[in-house]
């Protein structure tokens, strides 16, 4: 699958194209097929975004998995500082990423 | 210290407000992002990988009490709880907001800081010596002509748009401590026979993808005729520096494909030329800097000895403190490499704390260590016992100074958006892995870096480390042999890579090779320049 990535323009926060709008948590992406480039310019275009690209991903068992590792890590956060991630009570996470 | 005069702070203001608008106009779509980047770099702000990071300048490492405190409240305020030292001496934060940026170079501005000249194709934050002022082995103290130099090309219009980033180090003693040779252009402060002060000029170094040892193009420049010299360099890297490549765009590369020789005809053609222009600043005003960093007030007839009873004071005082020029007073370095701990990271408290301290033993002075740990220049050895209590309660005793657990790794992939592979666990495994034995082993510089771009300084690590991406998967090559002292050499790669528990097994064998084989008070460094890659090579791959 694709998914839609980028950063929140004021927070700076990671997120991802949810089919209607953007969210922090990657299990939310939405493959968005052949259209990131046209979305990534219209959501960049409205300050929603920025600097979007799309990535490849794979849904999985445990959810959407991103198919390179930096964008695993960019999904959860630092793997080496884990109460600052997305999932700060679950010592395991990190695990996740590799 | 220097202390900001009007004009200065008029600068710095300017900028500040200056900034404020460009984000405003940025957040209400006047300007695109592709129009905003290169604002937001100018001034230290980056998009990393999980948020803005901003870089903030400490002009060769120097930092007073309330400056450091300031990077502890801003730690507080805009972040989340930390900073992180860096190799250039500098300290980033990793979790800033568009919106928040502004009012951070306020703040930073209220006590004569600011971000300027830590990204884009300009001139950046000189660095120095970490010891400038306070040990006997230099011939002066660097620091004005780092200052000087700071003046010089802060907003130089020239060389505002460079090729690529142009890094510069000052030092002036035999002992390079700031890595001087693997800058752009190195000085060394040094005095003729006549007893006259002088530049040497290293020009070409580098690490990177193409690292480089810069060559001396010329051993004595007159002192009042530095800044003319770095112009002159300068000139001629920006008229014949690589635009069209930007692998190939830094003067390390210029300076190997013109020769040293054609090169230094160059400069010294141009310098020739500049000299007739009236450029170098008046010695007045170097005086005028040099007022600022007069000695303190040392005090006299001090107590010149030790009570080492307690054995974990008497460690910490063996690794982490060197002799002052000065007879009852020290240098005292604080660790930021705890046991398994991050690289260069401190929180806020600990900022706040280690400012504090500044101010109650250390004449209100900090410095910033290219080896991401901090200094405290001037410390009364009647005071180091009470001073170390202190710093150990808030975990920053640690006694491992230029040891193997006193690695300097970059972010890496943890943080940042141009890495390959992760650094910091691999420092982390690697410090637990050796917290037994790193005083069995004595000094052993290791070095990490995330990707090729070398911030980890992995090519001068007597033990080097690069992690890169095979396929997605996080691989770590290992190097043997570097330098970044007066003895500077470049590590060379042992071998195929290995995956993360298996680069901590490879140093664990390189290690054992060595203490196998070590003469008399050898470091790992001397013994592998004396038996050379083979034996290494063996241990780990045979």
């Amino acid at each position: 699958m694709k998914i839609l990535t980028g950063n929140d323009l004021k927070t700076g926060d990671v997120t991802w194209w949810t089919g209607e709008g953007w969210s922090r948590h990657v299990e939310e992406a939405v493959d968005v097929g052949e259209h990131g480039e046209e979305i990534a310019a219209r959501e960049n275009a409205l300050r929603h975004v920025v600097a979007p690209y799309v990535i490849d991903g794979a849904r999985t068992e445990e959810g959407i998995r991103p198919a390179h590792i930096k964008e695993r890590i960019r999904a959860l956060g630092p793997t080496v500082r884990l109460d600052l991630s997305l999932k700060p009570a679950d010592p395991a996470a990190g695990n996740w990423v590799i | 210290m220097y202390k900001y005069d009007s004009y200065d702070q008029q600068m710095v203001d300017a900028r500040v407000a200056d900034f404020r608008d460009q984000v405003r106009r940025r957040l209400d779509g006047s300007i695109s992002e592709e129009q905003f980047r290169p604002l937001r770099l100018m001034n230290g702000l980056y998009l990393q990988l999980h948020a803005y990071m901003l870089r903030v300048a400490v002009p060769y490492g120097t930092l007073s009490s309330a400056q450091m405190k300031m990077l502890g409240d801003i730690a507080d305020k805009y972040d989340r709880g930390y900073g992180h030292f860096t190799t250039r001496q500098n300290i980033q934060y990793n979790w800033i907001k568009l919106e928040d940026a502004p009012d951070i170079l306020a703040d930073l501005a209220s006590v004569e800081m600011h971000a300027i000249q830590t990204s884009g194709n300009c001139i950046r934050n000189t660095t120095s010596d970490q010891y400038a002022g306070a040990i006997a082995d230099e011939v002066v103290d660097p620091r004005p002509y780092a200052e000087l130099i700071r003046q010089w090309s802060t907003f130089h219009p020239e060389f505002s748009f460079l090729p690529r980033k142009f890094k510069m180090a000052v030092i002036a003693s035999d002992t390079d401590r700031a890595a001087m040779r693997l800058h752009d252009i190195g000085i060394q402060i040094v005095k003729n026979a006549a007893g006259e002060l002088g530049a040497a000029f290293y020009v070409g170094g580098g690490m990177g993808r193409t690292p480089m040892v810069a060559p001396c193009i010329n051993e004595f420049v007159p002192i009042d005729q530095m800044i003319t010299y770095s112009e002159a360099c300068l000139r001629v890297y920006n008229r014949h520096g690589r635009r069209d490549n930007k692998y190939k765009a830094r003067i390390k590369i210029l300076v190997h494909e013109l020769g040293k020789d054609e090169y230094t005809r160059q400069v010294e053609a141009e310098f020739a030329h500049l000299l007739t222009q009236g450029i170098e600043p008046p010695l007045a005003e170097l005086e005028r800097i040099k007022v600022q960093f007069a000695d303190p007030a040392f005090a006299t007839g001090l107590v010149d000895t030790l009570d080492r009873s307690d054995p974990d004071f008497a460690l910490w005082v063996d690794n982490n403190t060197h002799t002052h020029r000065i007879p009852g007073y020290v240098v005292v370095t604080i660790s930021l490499k705890p046991v398994g701990g991050i690289p260069g990271d401190a929180s806020a408290d600990q900022i706040r704390l280690m400012g504090d301290l500044a101010k109650d033993y250390s004449f209100d002075e900090l410095r910033v260590t290219h080896a991401q740990n901090i200094v405290l220049p001037h410390v009364q050895k009647a005071e180091l016992y009470a001073l170390w209590q202190k710093l150990d309660a808030a975990g920053l005793g640690t006694a491992n100074l230029d040891k193997i657990g006193d690695i300097i790794a970059c972010p890496g992939l943890d943080y940042c958006s141009l890495a390959n592979a992760r650094s910091i666990p691999v420092a982390q495994k690697i410090s637990q892995r050796f917290a037994a034995r790193e005083q069995e082993i004595g000094e052993l510089k290791l070095k990490i870096s995330g990707c090729i771009n070398a911030c980890g300084h992995h090519h001068a690590g007597h033990i080097g480390i690069l992690g890169v991406d095979r396929k997605g998967v996080e691989n770590y090559q290992l190097l043997l042999g570097g330098s970044e002292g007066a003895d500077t050499s470049l590590g060379t790669i042992t071998g195929p890579g290995f995956d993360e528990n298996g680069i901590v097994d490879a140093v664990e064998k390189a290690t054992d090779v060595y203490l196998a084989n070590k003469e008399g008070e050898e470091r790992f460094l001397d013994t592998y320049r004396r038996i050379g890659m083979a034996p290494f090579k063996e241990a780990i791959y045979g």
